[in-house]
């Protein structure tokens, strides 16, 4: 008899294993070192990670998971985002009814939008506390300073894509943010009238024509903003987010203090000896090798292997975020807010909480406060890696001495200029009212917003000048950017009232 | 120069540069073509000319507020005038407050004539232009500014 038809028989006995060997490559959970770290580099998914991770990294208190976290809300709102898609619909007549179908009628959609308005407003709160994070374990340095600058770019389509965001359901609060965002846009021609050469040069009205498509805000606007929202950025996020990770692995794993060479380094509770690893080298299966076999249960280095540790951690940052964001979504609805109406806008309208500090510099100048400070301090966040190249402090939380306490001076110091700035404009108006026919030119430039961001810069020079330290420097101008931003976004929130006048509560608001 | 003496620069080379130099060439104007796309050619939009009503209709030293067309019509002894309602800030509508006009999203605040008395505004509120229809109503016209202070007579 043939051998081929016994051939076939079998084959198709061993059909569920061969297919199942097949889809995981190991076919097994990984028993063995060199087994994890081929269910690491065998995997499409998984080969973004590195094989080993140094024992450091792996530490909750260093990361705080905020990286995975941001990522996690933003694959979220992916998922959820294409489902909204489903049933949105991108048209001025039809955008807020689709949005009240997805609310009232869809089934789970209520629920799908929330999800995915409560894991954008994390993914923005993640984005800006993983910055932080980063700044102040030192991790931007050496040789960490490109992706720190695609951090900021990441934080900008962050912010980008929940601005388009929020305008797709042509509500109230999406229309009034179009007309401010692309008149904000339009802004430069503040500066260009004041001086008198819009005739020639007209880069405002040229960036709001790009943006709205026409002269209104309508359907033209409403498609690119939605175009924007669901491809452009996400794509141009997605393309950072990959260069992003490539370079955490290309740098040599997370910042870290560097492991003392061919000493020993502790380990689980005991001495172990490690070796220095080269940062610009990735170390795949070579480093699993020490003498003549195979190690088992230690590296060769202070690493361990990335499967099972480090993906339980992300694993578990993931399932956090999840369960944070389905309680949210559960206990509160997306808003909504009445249908468009070009007439009149709501009083006050407020935009969503990490966009308020932005509208009170807006209220001080268009110019300044929306587009040049925005602009300087993305700058000079972006500038610090490059100007603080002294190592030292790696992934440690203020690590150089004395860090701590030029933090809290500075903490101090920002608190009381940021709160006296806001009191001294409550109280007494600013440059329009002392002197009514003063040129617009004065406004743009001199404003509590301009002077807030000189006295922050200055202040961070003094303590260059008096600590001698770049590093210090960079901590007292970021402290001063972090409060700033904390203060004012807290001040719009709660203490600005209908023509966002000066209220103690949003309870003593005058009632129609 | 003979024929027997190198060239003093290789074939290779400027191929090379020939080919970078195109695709450079190439890559700039595919990016000014992309954004020359999106920038609208002809900018759509319903006109902004509005009737407002036959001129008797509005008593002397009264005003009318035209909410659909964010405007509002005065008439004093010396004539009319419209007044935009459209911050001059950042766009959103002014609200008629007792002696001006207030912007409810940054705090913007004018004066009875547009004037700017506080707050971010660059520019004073539009005048816009008035005018004639055939039947003898009065039209504005958004789109078109007049100098503060010019009063239609009718």
């Amino acid at each position: 008899m043939a051998t081929a038809p016994r051939e076939f028989i079998e084959n198709l006995q061993h059909l569920p294993q061969a297919v199942k060997d097949a889809w995981f490559r190991l076919g097994k959970a990984p028993e063995s070192e060199r087994e994890e770290s081929q269910a690491t580099f065998h995997n499409l998914f998984l080969h973004i990670h590195s094989v080993r991770v140094h024992v450091r990294t792996l530490k909750p208190t260093l990361t705080l998971g905020l990286g995975i976290m941001a990522t996690s809300a933003f694959l979220i709102t992916v998922i959820t985002g294409v489902l909204l898609m489903v049933y949105y619909k991108p048209s001025t007549d039809l955008a807020y009814q689709s949005i009240k179908d997805i609310h009232f009628t869809v089934s789970t959609g209520r629920f799908m939008r929330n999800i995915h308005r409560w894991a954008a407003q994390l993914m923005v709160l993640a984005v800006l506390l993983h910055m932080a994070r980063v700044f102040f374990t030192s991790s931007y340095k050496k040789p960490r300073e490109f992706n720190w600058v695609i951090g900021l770019g990441l934080l900008v389509i962050t912010l980008a894509l929940s601005f388009t965001g929020y305008l797709l359901p042509w509500d109230q609060l999406a229309y009034w943010a179009i007309t401010i965002g692309s008149n904000i846009a339009n802004s430069p021609r503040e500066l260009t009238d004041a001086i008198g050469i819009t005739k020639w040069m007209d880069p405002g009205g040229f960036q709001k024509r790009l943006l709205l498509g026409a002269n209104f805000v309508g359907q033209d606007a409403l498609i690119r903003f939605y175009v924007l929202h669901v491809f452009v950025l996400p794509l141009a996020l997605v393309v950072l987010l990959s260069v992003h990770f490539w370079r955490i692995r290309k740098d040599g794993g997370m910042a870290r203090p560097e492991d003392p060479m061919g000493g020993l380094a502790e380990w689980g509770g005991e001495l172990r000896p490690v070796f220095q690893p080269v940062a610009t080298k990735t170390y795949g299966l070579m480093a699993l090798v020490r003498g003549k076999r195979a190690t088992v249960n230690r590296g060769p280095e202070n690493t361990v292997m990335s499967w099972p540790h480090l993906f339980w951690a992300e694993l578990a940052v993931f399932m956090v975020t999840v369960a944070v964001t389905l309680v949210l979504s559960y206990y509160s609805d997306a808003p909504l807010k009445e249908l468009a109406n070009p007439a009149i806008p709501e009083n006050p309208a407020k935009a969503p909480w990490y966009f308020l500090g932005l509208q009170e510099l807006v209220s001080y100048s268009a110019f300044m406060g929306g587009l040049l400070i925005p602009v300087i301090v993305v700058f000079g966040l972006a500038l610090i890696p490059f100007l603080d190249r002294r190592p030292g402090g790696e992934g440690l939380w203020f690590g150089t001495a004395g860090e701590r306490s030029v933090a809290v001076k500075s903490l101090f110091f920002s608190l009381a200029v940021t709160v006296g700035m806001l009191a001294l404009t409550v109280n007494y108006g600013w440059l329009r009212n002392w002197f009514p026919e003063i040129h617009q030119l004065w406004i743009i430039l001199v404003n509590p917003g301009s002077l807030l961001v000189l006295i922050f810069a200055a202040w961070s020079l003094y303590i260059l000048q008096r600590q001698d330290s770049v590093r210090h420097a960079a901590v007292g101008l970021f402290i001063c950017f972090l409060v700033g931003f904390t203060i004012l976004t807290y001040f719009a929130t709660v203490h600005r009232g209908p023509s966002w006048k000066f209220f103690w509560w949003p309870s003593q608001w005058p009632v129609h | 120069m003979s024929r027997l003496d190198p060239p003093r620069v290789s074939r290779r080379s400027v191929l090379s540069l020939a080919s970078m130099g195109s695709f450079l060439a190439a890559l700039g104007t595919a990016i000014a073509g992309i954004l020359r796309l999106p920038n609208p050619a002809v900018l759509p939009g319903p006109a902004r000319r509005f009737k407002l009503g036959a001129p008797d209709e509005f008593a002397v030293d009264s005003e009318t507020a035209f909410a659909e067309q964010n405007l509002v019509l005065f008439r004093d002894n010396d004539g009319f005038y419209a007044v935009s309602t459209i911050c001059t800030h950042l766009g959103c509508t002014v609200a008629r407050s007792k002696d001006g006009f207030a912007c409810p999203c940054h705090g913007s605040r004018f004066d009875n004539s547009g004037r700017v008395v506080a707050g971010p505004a660059p520019r004073p509120l539009s005048w816009l232009e008035l005018a004639r229809a055939a039947d003898g109503q009065l039209i504005v016209n958004a789109d078109n500014e007049v100098p503060e202070g010019t009063r239609y007579r009718v």
